[in-house]
């Protein structure tokens, strides 16, 4: 039918899929994707009686990202910083569980478990964090964020062993592991549980002990009294570089790559899939995990089961990760983009005069699925591919 | 069934019966006879490990294992808290309830992935049934349309599906887990945008229990005597399924376009047209499933409610190898993991959490695969190649 579909293979995996869909369309796909998610967005809110444009420039101006804007006045700026450091901490974990995902993508795996890694290295990291009183303060940092990162590739490690050694579809095994890992985290800080604070004042909050001054990170930017931005979100990009070195310059990412494309064609050419599987796993893991770290000492400082129960983060990542194309620097710009869009649709950022931050909170949900969904279908890809084909040839034939 | 297989099942029942004898009514209070089964079980599972049957001989050790350690707590807890818990009338009424949304969800996976479409948006084709359903009964007044209109909802979500996975030959997986988004969405927004902070209302129609005659008969009475209409409609439905997908000629059609495509679509059946109609059917029923949950179960719709159900659904599908009765036999099994569950708090109120993740932990062990790797239709999640 198109030249996208001689290239590909019937039984293409996803990873062979969406390398086919990046030389196809490029940077253009995804920009397209989010205009026509956007726009479906923007169509809910007018059915539902609200101004579609007010509602999206509330949450524009909730991202602080008009803080770039050189022409808003003083005050306007000094706002939009505050939002925009919010926006930023948001980020940070969304890169890591965005580089989670997209990590196993290139082997041909689809890790749904980012949400229970980012639970499991929080717990990890807050309970390192909250112990061991009196050592110094990068020592203490380093120690939570290992334990954490081990933590979230333990967690994860669990469905790459199932995978390698019995098959199990590691779709089914990492949602499980997300519901086991958010009902565990709830026993924990419980009322009554093993990890909840030793407070006496606090008997009856079901959270966790504080981290203490030691291992929290410093704040670069804004005050570390009103959630100043964290320097989490240079492990984050440090991350990214991380994630593109491992792949593209290590003979560890090739075999992923390898095992992505093709795992049959990999395993005759001698590379064992079943090893790749658990340790892209536990990868993954140490992504997801280091994301809950970087929350649990950068800004939350304590879990409360209620954090457990809400957050999404580690779901934003499969996201973060398509719309990205499993690239390094895709991550990063929507990484932004849900980390922007999250707070800005924050209760704390958006205006309910314009729009109920609840149904803000749905419709990021809503852009979000949208995105995901347009990815997964190639035929934008292909018309594309299409249009830019014929358009070359013509040009060539008035060139000639 | 070779030797080796009957002797592994052996083992797998007998696990199961070194923990039976330590509860009520038997209640064996010494550990010996529980150690001696559960060895007994072990065994079998080594003798059908060794004639070749590997994994269903793990599977008899394991359930060994289980069954002596399941069995040894039983008989160190008080035996009043043994009776507390283990009514096994209660429980298995329970069991039936919490696998009613797990076995119609299950069902409408077979329908998908038997004619070669992954459903992995069984989740989100649940969590719209479950808010329609109570939309729709809160609108119209009526369990009966509300039930139309969740089964309608989850009719119409599911072509969307067919329209991403079989018409623009997405990667159904990652198409499915973006419905699954888009359906927490798309409830979450109606759900705030209609009912506000203060919920569905407490007047919301339910559909009502079945009370059968049956009530004082013992043990019988107390499991079947007044279930949700919705549980029989689901056993129901396993054996229409069965019918359907085994025994009539669309049945036939919807097979062949999940094992061979390209000979279906010969032969002269237009595989799409079957696809489209089978993924309908599965979102339909799924709906139903989501609103057993919000009209029959809990009277109440709450955002994200459905929890993972969707994907137990499909595990179990998995798990029962894409046939209605083994289905629903694994979905019995995680029924009753819930079921169970819900009753431990009675040992340790802090664990009562803890608990919760049981049926997870249970699905996560079945799908790993105590009876033998499943195998999937054919052409489960491949595209008909266009001509």
């Amino acid at each position: 039918m198109s030249d996208v579909d001689d290239e590909l293979p019937p039984d293409a995996t996803v990873a062979a899929r969406l390398a086919t869909y990046v030389r196809a369309g490029g940077v253009v796909t995804p920009l397209i994707t989010l205009l026509v998610a956007f726009l479906f967005g923007g169509l809910v809110v007018l059915i539902t009686g609200h101004d579609p444009i007010a509602t999206y420039k509330a949450i524009f101006n909730g991202t602080g990202l008009n803080w770039f804007f050189p022409w808003i006045s003083s005050e306007d700026r000094t706002i939009a910083a505050l939002n925009l450091q919010q926006t930023l901490i948001v980020t940070t974990p969304l890169i890591l569980t965005g580089l989670a995902v997209a990590f196993a993508f290139r082997c041909g795996l689809f890790n749904i478990g980012g949400q229970g890694q980012y639970i499991v290295g929080g717990v990890f990291a807050v309970w390192v964090g909250s112990s061991f009183e009196g050592l110094p303060s990068l020592l203490h940092i380093l120690l939570a964020v290992v334990a954490g990162m081990l933590g979230g590739a333990f967690w994860a490690g669990i469905a790459g062993v199932l995978k390698a050694v019995a098959g199990t579809n590691e779709v089914i095994s990492t949602i499980m592991l997300n519901w086991i890992a958010i009902w565990t985290g709830n026993y924990l800080f419980n009322l009554g549980g093993p990890l909840q604070n030793s407070n006496p004042a606090q008997k009856d909050v079901p959270v966790s002990n504080d981290v203490l001054e030691s291992a929290k990170l410093p704040v670069f930017w804004g005050d570390p009294q009103l959630q100043g931005l964290h320097i989490g979100l240079f492990i984050a990009v440090a991350a990214l570089l991380v994630f593109w070195v491992l792949l593209n310059r290590t003979t560890l990412g090739y075999e992923v790559r390898a095992v992505g494309f093709n795992p049959d064609a990999a395993q005759a050419s001698g590379i064992s899939v079943a090893r790749n599987y658990v340790v892209v796993m536990a990868v993954c893991g140490a992504f997801a995990g280091l994301a809950g770290t970087l929350d649990v000492l950068g800004w939350q400082f304590r879990i409360a089961t209620n954090d457990i129960q809400t957050s999404q983060l580690g779901f934003f990542g499969i996201a973060v990760a398509l719309l990205g194309r499993n690239t390094a620097v895709g991550t990063f710009f929507s990484a932004l983009l849900f980390g922007g869009l999250i707070t800005g649709t924050s209760v704390r950022n958006l205006d309910p005069t314009v729009f109920e931050p609840a149904l803000a909170t749905n419709l990021t949900y809503m852009i979000q699925g949208l995105v995901v969904l347009l990815v997964s279908t190639d035929v934008l890809v292909i018309w594309l591919w299409r249009l830019r084909r014929k358009r070359r040839s013509s040009a060539v034939l008035e060139a000639a | 069934m070779t030797p080796a297989k009957q002797i592994g099942w052996g083992g797998v029942a007998l696990g199961f019966l070194a923990f039976f004898i330590a509860v009520p009514p038997i209640t064996v209070r010494t550990p010996i006879p529980i150690a001696l089964v559960g060895l007994l079980a072990m065994t079998a599972g080594l003798l059908a490990y060794r004639g070749g049957e590997k994994r269903l001989g793990s599977g008899g050790i394991v359930a060994g294992v289980l069954g002596i350690s399941g069995g040894y707590a039983a008989t160190q807890s008080g035996e009043s808290n043994l009776e507390e818990v283990v009514v096994w009338g209660a429980l298995l009424a329970s069991t039936l309830r919490y696998a009613t949304p797990l076995t119609l969800g299950a069902l409408g996976g077979l329908f998908s992935e038997r004619s070669g479409v992954i459903n992995i948006a069984l989740e989100g084709m649940m969590l719209m049934g479950a808010f329609f359903g109570a939309w729709g009964a809160d609108v119209t007044g009526s369990w009966f349309l509300g039930i139309v209109i969740a089964i309608a909802s989850g009719a119409i979500f599911a072509a969307l599906h067919a329209l991403f996975a079989i018409t623009f030959r997405a990667d159904q997986i990652v198409s499915g887990t973006a419905l699954n988004l888009l359906a927490v969405g798309i409830t979450g927004y109606l759900y705030v945008q209609i009912y506000g902070d203060e919920g569905t209302p407490d007047d919301l129609p339910q559909v009502p229990n079945v009370e059968l005659p049956i009530q004082s008969v013992p043990f019988f009475g107390d499991v079947f005597g007044s279930l949700n209409l919705l549980v029989w409609v689901a056993l129901a439905m396993v054996l229409v399924t069965w019918v359907v997908v085994f025994r009539t000629a669309w049945g036939l059609r919807l097979r062949s376009a999940g094992e061979n495509p390209l000979a279906a679509e010969t032969a002269g059946l237009s595989v799409v047209r079957t696809r489209y109609l089978a993924v309908m059917c599965s979102g339909g029923l799924a709906a139903l499933g989501g609103a057993f949950l919000s009209i029959g179960f809990v009277h109440t719709f709450s955002q994200n409610m459905t929890a993972g159900r969707g994907f137990i659904a499909l595990a179990a599908l998995i798990f029962g190898r894409w046939r209605p009765g083994a289905a629903l036999a694994a979905t019995l099994l995680f029924g009753f993991g819930s079921a169970l569950a819900q009753r431990l708090p009675v040992f340790s109120p802090s664990g009562a959490v803890l608990f919760q993740a049981l049926p997870y932990v249970l699905t996560l062990i079945a799908v790993t695969g105590l009876i033998g790797r499943s195998i999937p239709p054919l052409a489960l999640g491949r595209p008909l190649s266009k001509s």
